[in-house]
């Protein structure tokens, strides 16, 4: 158990881009909401799940909608709090602690703001070890936890406990009602035990992000070399050093789908890669042979700076080193595999341990 | 003829232009207080070109007055911000992200009331007008006289905050208000910040439009003056007063369309090098790409039009240091002319290195025979790298791209540029910046979302075409010379309506009693939308404009 400060909020944004592979959305807004938070209710506490208690109720908070409307209309900040109560009392129990669905991107601060309202608090864990684009892409489907009662909430005070027969039907109410309440909503989803989360939690993310977030910053201030800094706190492997030449966009159903293509420079030269990316990275080709693949992780960092890129922002011209990360093992599972695996995103490929290749 | 003037962070240069001919030019050090230099700038070319003042019929000045205001955290004004978006935003008062310092400079007066829109056009809560009149009151008691207003998607629905400003102006008669549609775009803390920040520099901005004002009386200069603006055409004095934060950046755009006019070129790469620093930005249609993503200016994220450049330290003051072998960011700056050892100075400059190297014939190329040869070489393949590495990173593309050089420094690059397809050294290069600011149009430019479920596609380009074209002739350009130089236009997505967002910008030339030069002008009547550059997701799609057809669930 430890506190987590507004120092601390920064270094996790810093870090979850890491981990948002490219995706995930920008945490700029939820990191200054969570230090905001902390500043006016003070620090947050942090557990790790072997300090949970098995009948602990614990409910993982994220915020919900279109990234153009979110910098826009800016939360009030006690969204969740009645979804919160409604939640409590049809579940006849109290919220012990929150805690991020996904590591990577926007959602992995979003429970800050929650956690130092209620004064409850936030767990060292997360869904995903990553960041990925559906509700269903979290640990908790595999050990057969549902994501409702899915409750939600806008500023205005309204809220919403919805109870749907498939992740299917949540998504498509939960968006229904995300555009009723102006397209952004604080969701509270895949409400478990303690003895459950111990289980599907993948341990230990809010720390890892944040050494990574601590890590950049250092590396940083003493003109040491980023991305081999990162590579060595996230345990992963160089796949390739280049620049970007080209990039190719559209968008499918929602999506932001396209390529990228990479020229190798220094080891690398005369190789390229082409890296395919729907939201977040997910698959990366050298020469025709594919390096790594969802659901390991792949993450672009610009070469001097370590500043993760992405997908919206890859552009002609950036020197870029790319990473490839062992996901956890929960994924690497046939049923992880068959729930975030290349063929789901439609790829038809087989998905091949990155450490294999690298390691 | 027209005086142009531009601020650079080491020279101030003027030019005398006639027609689009270069009559005469001049640079000089950049003054700390940046007037005098500019006023020693004007009155050198005047003497030197023995033009009587009468003869200017216009001056453009580009000048660093107000970005250096909020660098330094000077002369800014105490500041009231109101944000009309209760019960949204709550969580994120104004100015929240600001560096402290700047944030109490300005007095750190924050209101939040009730107000602003939801991205389909219902409103968040009515406007509570009472509510509005009592933080007028609080502001006027405090003595504040500066006001930013914004509100909750106001570029999709200004009303609100337009009608606050109304009920403030009745409240306090002397308040200049800074509307933060007006300024910014998409994104509210970014667009309130360049709200704020244009509203803290009002009294700056009356004070120095009125010292430019004085000075010109002093030379006999009798034209009317416009300052530069950040995308490339000019603001009257009255408009200055107004807006000062859009002088942000005036400088590198003064130098690109500069560079477009000397050399002809519409679509190209252009590298400015200075004394101490060099810009590298891109001409597309004769006018610089605009930035895409969050502006930084003295620690404040903003997001309104900026030039997309790409800023490196090599200079023709750049010091060279060896072992391991660097040029710059050190620079001597304007003491090149002392310092450097061509002039009799102490110090290895990058000018140094390009006289010994015999690509320049400047001061005295007896100082740096002596220069061990392989160190001359390696420093040229350095600086040759760091402009290469520059260029490439502003492309968009693979494809060879013309090059075009100006600025002071110009000289220390010689040999030819990966990805350039060809390097143009314009004449008068070294104050393509001040010709840029001479030769520059008026322009107007609208920037809305249409739903096209109510209006067909060309109707909405049309119709955005001609309120550019109007606004452009309202900003005073000479309506038969106004063409449209840029279309845009980004399908909307995450968003259930068939919605576009369409930025069109019209240019003229400034309506000026006697003939305007002929400028090198886009011939953008005909303007397919172009392709958008890769975008930020969040920032440059914002949702469909309110309709009453569309209100509530259209899909």
């Amino acid at each position: 158990m430890r506190l987590l400060h507004p120092e601390n909020v920064e270094d996790i944004a810093l870090g979850a881009a890491v981990l948002g592979t490219g995706g995930g959305g920008d945490p700029y807004i939820g990191k200054l909401m969570g230090i905001q938070a902390i500043r006016q209710f003070g620090p947050v506490t942090l557990l790790s799940l072997d300090e949970l208690d098995d009948d602990a109720l614990i409910v993982p908070t994220a915020m919900m909608g279109a990234p153009t409307v979110i910098v826009e209309k800016l939360p009030k900040g006690d969204e969740i709090i009645k979804a919160f109560h409604a939640l409590e009392s049809y579940l006849g129990q109290k919220i012990t602690a929150t805690m991020s669905a996904e590591a990577g991107g926007l959602n992995s601060v979003t429970p800050l703001t929650v956690a130092a309202r209620l004064r409850i608090p936030m767990m060292d864990c997360d869904g995903m070890g990553r960041a990925f684009p559906e509700i269903q892409m979290v640990t908790a489907t595999l050990y057969g936890i549902s994501s409702t009662p899915f409750a939600m909430g806008d500023e205005k005070g309204n809220s919403a406990i919805l109870n749907t027969i498939n992740n299917r039907w949540t998504e498509r109410f939960a968006r229904s009602l995300t555009i009723d309440m102006g397209c952004t909503a604080l969701i509270a989803l895949y409400a478990t035990t303690g003895k459950e989360l111990k289980q599907w939690g993948v341990p230990n993310t809010m720390t890892l992000v944040e050494e990574i977030g601590r890590t950049i910053r250092q590396a940083r201030t003493s003109k040491t070399n980023v991305v081999e800094a990162v590579r060595k706190v996230v345990g992963g492997f160089e796949v390739f050093k280049g620049k970007i030449v080209d990039v190719q966009r559209r968008t499918e159903a929602g999506f932001a789908k396209g390529e990228a293509i990479f020229e190798g420079v220094d080891e690398y030269a005369s190789q390229t890669l082409k890296l395919h990316f729907q939201n977040e990275n997910l698959v990366a080709i050298v020469d025709g042979e594919v390096v790594v693949s969802v659901p390991d992780l792949i993450t672009v960092l610009e070469t001097e700076s370590g500043e993760p890129i992405t997908t919206e922002s890859l552009r002609y011209g950036f020197r870029v080193t790319v990473l490839g990360i062992p996901c956890h093992e929960k994924w690497r599972t046939p049923a992880g595999l068959a729930l975030v695996g290349p063929r789901y995103f439609g790829y038809d490929i087989d998905w091949v341990p990155v450490e294999e290749r690298y390691g | 003829m027209r005086m142009g003037v531009d601020v650079g962070g080491t020279n101030t240069d003027a030019v005398l232009m006639d027609g689009t001919k270069v009559v005469g030019w001049f640079k000089t050090p950049t003054t700390p207080d940046v007037t005098s230099g500019i006023t020693t700038a004007m009155r050198t070319v005047l003497e030197q070109t023995r033009v009587p003042a009468g003869e200017i019929k216009a001056v453009m000045i580009g000048t660093t007055h107000f970005t250096n205001a909020v660098v330094e955290r000077k002369r800014l004004m105490k500041t009231a911000a109101i944000r009309l978006g209760l019960p949204a935003t709550e969580c994120l008062p104004p100015m929240v992200d600001w560096p402290p310092e700047l944030r109490n400079t300005i007095g750190d007066h924050k209101y939040l009331v009730h107000g602003g829109h939801e991205f389909d056009g219902r409103e968040i809560s009515p406007l509570d007008e009472s509510e509005i009149r009592e933080v007028a009151r609080d502001i006027k008691s405090k003595g504040i006289r500066a006001v930013a207003i914004s509100a909750v998607f106001s570029p999709v629905n200004s009303s609100f905050e337009e009608r606050a400003a109304e009920i403030i102006q009745n409240e306090i008669p002397d308040v200049s208000i800074s509307l933060s549609h007006e300024i910014g775009r998409m994104g509210l803390l970014e667009r309130e910040n360049a709200a704020i920040l244009n509203a803290c520099l009002g009294n700056l901005a009356r004070a120095i439009v009125e010292s430019f004002r004085k000075a010109l009386v002093e030379m006999k200069i009798v034209a009317p003056f416009y300052l530069s603006q950040n995308d490339g055409t000019l603001m009257s004095a009255d408009f200055a007063e107004k807006y000062p934060v859009l002088t942000f950046a005036s400088g590198p755009t003064n130098s690109m369309r500069g560079a477009a006019f000397l050399s002809g070129a519409k679509d190209a790469m252009v590298v400015d090098i200075g004394g101490t620093t060099s810009d590298v930005g891109m001409l597309l249609r004769g006018f610089p790409r605009e930035a895409s993503v969050a502006v930084n200016i003295g620690g404040v994220r903003t997001n309104f039009r900026m030039p997309d450049v790409y800023s490196f330290g090599l200079g023709g003051g750049s010091i060279v240091s060896q072992e391991p072998l660097k040029i710059g960011p050190q620079s001597v700056g304007y003491e090149l002319i002392t310092r450097g050892l061509v002039f009799g100075g102490s110090v290895l400059t990058a000018t140094d290195i390009a006289v010994a190297s015999g690509l320049a014939d400047i001061g005295d190329p007896g100082a740096v025979k002596g220069l061990d040869a392989t160190l001359v070489e390696q420093a040229l393949d350095e600086i040759q790298t760091m402009v290469e590495t520059a260029v490439d990173r502003m492309k968009t593309s693979v494809e060879p791209i013309p090059l075009i050089l100006v600025g002071g420094g110009v000289i220390l690059v010689s040999r030819k540029v990966a990805g350039a397809s060809e390097m143009v050294k314009p004449e008068h290069y070294p104050v393509a910046n001040a010709i840029g600011a001479a030769i520059a149009q008026v322009g107007g430019e609208t920037d809305r979302i249409f739903a096209l479920a109510e209006l067909p596609r060309d109707e909405a380009l049309a119709q955005a075409r001609q309120e550019a074209s109007d606004k452009a002739k309202a900003a005073g350009a000479d309506e038969e010379t106004i063409t449209i130089v840029d279309v845009d236009e980004v399908p909307l997505s995450y968003l259930p309506s068939n919605a576009v967002r369409i930025r069109v910008k019209a240019v003229g030339d400034l309506a000026l009693g006697t003939p305007t030069p002929a400028l090198p002008r886009s011939t953008g009547e005909g303007a397919t939308p172009t392709p958008a550059l890769p975008r930020q997701q969040g920032r440059e799609q914002p949702p469909p404009r309110p309709s009453p057809a569309s209100r509530g669930g259209s899909e």
